[in-house]
């Protein structure tokens, strides 16, 4: 092995032709810059696409009352199923699958009022596992709904982050007292900022959220709105949904297969058509990456082989020397690994600072929208591979070409 | 004494397409260690073809060529390239020096092939250098030497794993008179050092320097400069 003389006549080729080096590096250089800035994109991409979807809730299920859509037991269909917040406690006490419950009882513009300021806003009345199943969680000094304010009916209320803003601006609303349809209501917790894409009656950070007792008692519904459900870990989602079919219908007298007398939105459904939707997009990209860099890798077995015409006669006097056909071999392929690695550490590098830069930029919105890209080990690894792969495949044709030359025909002393 | 070259019936035919030339039709040579031998002859008449066959770049059509008492026919690749490596040097009309490598390099390629060691290789760079009158050249690229130096190069580099046999194809053809004769003293000089030594030369003058004269003409030896005892034989 001539590692330095392999270098110098590597630098040699590359000054020689300096033009044609240098779009064959750029199509390494594209091909591995396009695959880590895809990758990065689409990984942050994906995270931020999943991280808002989980803003309104981690695998949960939403049930709402609705009308039987088939003939049970003698029972006509078209009745009308309603809800009550008994059924969650049945479903709490009875079911294997279901790890938390809450029902939730709403009212739309309700009037609220602090000092000098005035709203209009939907209450909302839930148990207080609705916190945990709907990531509502308080601000640091601030709590959610309790079992006590459950129990004594405490006229307390957890706010979203914005309505906390438009009513007490940048003053502290925990301990304060609001005015709510004209009853005092004392804030105990204000909920944290999060990324929410999804929502059912308006988002969470617009909301009041308060215990369904008191709820109950201020306004006296008899029938909840819907009730939200978790499956326990090792149940799925479908057990769950399946359960409550089963519970709800033996008491309402309804078929468990009958889908129109229980509306039903399974969050994790959605979450498993994200998930699965964001892995192709993301192989798609990748895969245009992975062809630019093989067009990439194309043109570098085609330089090598310009470069195996020009150097024909230095072979020869190499093979005159003594080069065996491994030395030969190896130079050429070494050079092509050489190319493609360059190319490719500088379009790795440079995706590198494109992503380094994203989070620099004075466009707060952008990383709620794209997410954060990263570069990521994984994308390193596979570059390395692919890089060394393509940079092999792309050498050893030319290579074993070179090396099987005949001394006297590369020397062209005939 | 057996001979350094053993050469019989040695042919060579090379196809173009549908049209076959026969570069050498029958060679019987025998070239003894120590000899210092020229082969001259006129354009196309194989001079270049047995130097190549000599020097283990080519190998014969038919015929047997012995090196050193060893078969060279039959030889792989690689057994040819170490051949090539430990047993002869060779200096070419045209130098064939890397372009890109300095003095220095080029004498130390051999060397690198024959894995010798880094510290011994480079004194041995060195020493090949001083040899041939280039110690303040070590540095200096092809491009910034004349033809004599460049040749002189050539030669340190066919020394370098001091080989047995040194083949010369026209060393002075691309040099002026006065470089030309500074090699021709080299060779002289390896020669008395008791190196074997075969030049192809057109120019007589060098060829006077020889012991022998082998005389080629339409790829057949002149009687005469034949071994009467291998071309009784054939």
């Amino acid at each position: 092995m001539l590692p330095f003389i392999t270098f110098k006549q590597f630098l040699n080729d590359l000054r020689r032709q300096k033009l044609r080096s240098a779009l064959t590096m750029f199509g390494i250089f594209w091909g591995s810059c396009a695959i880590v800035l895809l990758f990065a994109f689409g990984q942050g991409l994906t995270e931020a696409q999943l991280t808002s979807q989980k803003g309104m809730g981690d695998n949960i299920a939403i049930f709402w009352p609705g009308v039987t859509s088939q003939e049970f037991k003698g029972l006509s269909k078209g009745r009308r199923i309603r809800l009550t917040e008994e059924d969650c406690e049945l479903l709490k006490k009875s079911s294997v699958t279901v790890s938390r419950i809450s029902p939730e009882y709403r009212r739309h513009s309700i009037p609220l009022k602090y000092g000098k300021n005035n709203t209009l806003r939907n209450i909302i009345g839930v148990w207080p596992e609705f916190g945990i199943m709907r990531n509502l969680i308080p601000e640091f000094g601030s709590r959610f709904i309790n079992q006590r304010d459950m129990a004594e009916r405490r006229r307390v209320i957890f706010i979203g982050n914005i309505l906390k803003t438009d009513l007490f601006g940048a003053e502290e609303a925990v301990g304060q007292t609001v005015l709510l349809n004209g009853t005092p209501f004392t804030v105990i917790g204000v909920m944290k900022e999060k990324v929410q894409n999804s929502s059912y009656g308006g988002r969470d950070s617009r909301t009041v959220f308060m215990p369904a007792s008191t709820f109950r008692s201020m306004w006296g519904h008899r029938y909840i709105n819907n009730f939200v459900i978790q499956a326990r870990p090792e149940y799925s989602m479908l057990q769950a949904r399946r359960e409550v079919y089963e519970t709800l219908g033996a008491k309402y007298r309804f078929d468990p297969e009958d889908r129109e007398a229980l509306g039903v939105w399974d969050t994790s459904r959605g979450f498993e058509f994200l998930k699965n939707f964001f892995a192709a997009f993301q192989a798609f990209l990748v895969g245009i990456g992975v062809s630019t860099l093989i067009t990439g890798g194309i043109g570098v077995s085609n330089i090598m082989n310009v470069v195996l015409e020009e150097r024909t006669k230095e072979i020869g006097i190499k093979m005159a020397l003594g080069a065996r056909k491994s030395y030969i071999l190896t130079q050429f392929i070494l050079e092509t690994l050489l190319i493609t690695g360059v190319g490719g550490f500088l379009g790795f590098l440079f995706a590198w600072a494109v992503v380094s830069v994203i989070p620099l930029l004075p466009f707060p919105d952008l990383e709620q929208m794209i997410g954060t890209p990263r570069v990521s080990l994984l994308s390193g690894i596979m570059i390395t591979a692919l890089l060394g792969v393509i940079g092999f495949f792309a050498g050893i044709f030319p290579a074993r070409r070179a090396a099987n030359l005949q001394p006297v025909r590369a020397l062209k002393l005939f | 004494m057996s001979p350094i070259i053993y050469m019989k019936q040695v042919k060579k035919r090379y196809q173009t397409g549908a049209v076959a030339f026969e570069a050498l039709k029958g060679i019987n040579l025998i070239v003894n260690p120590g000899e210092f031998i020229a082969v001259v002859g006129p354009s196309g008449s194989g001079k270049s073809t047995l130097m190549n066959i000599m020097g283990c770049l080519d190998v014969p059509s038919s015929g047997i060529y012995k090196l050193e008492d060893e078969l060279v026919n039959k030889m792989t690749h690689n057994q040819l390239a170490d051949i090539r490596n430990q047993k002869i040097g060779f200096v070419f009309q045209a130098f064939n020096l890397l372009p890109y490598a300095t003095a220095f390099e080029n004498v130390e390629v051999p060397l690198l092939f024959a894995k010798v060691n880094g510290k011994k290789r480079r004194a041995r760079v060195i020493e090949l250098l001083a040899r041939v009158g280039l110690a303040d050249k070590a540095g200096n690229r092809p491009t910034e030497m004349s033809g004599g130096e460049m040749q002189r190069v050539a030669i340190a580099r066919a020394l370098a794993n001091e080989p047995d046999i040194i083949l010369a194809d026209e060393p002075t053809g691309n040099l002026d008179s006065k470089s030309g004769s500074g090699i021709v003293s080299l060779f002289d000089e390896l020669h008395s050092a008791g190196k074997t030594i075969v030049i192809i030369t057109h120019d007589m003058n060098i060829a006077q320097h020889a012991q022998r004269l082998v005389r080629l003409k339409d790829g057949l030896m002149d009687t005469g400069t034949e071994d009467p005892q291998l071309a009784t034989a054939s």
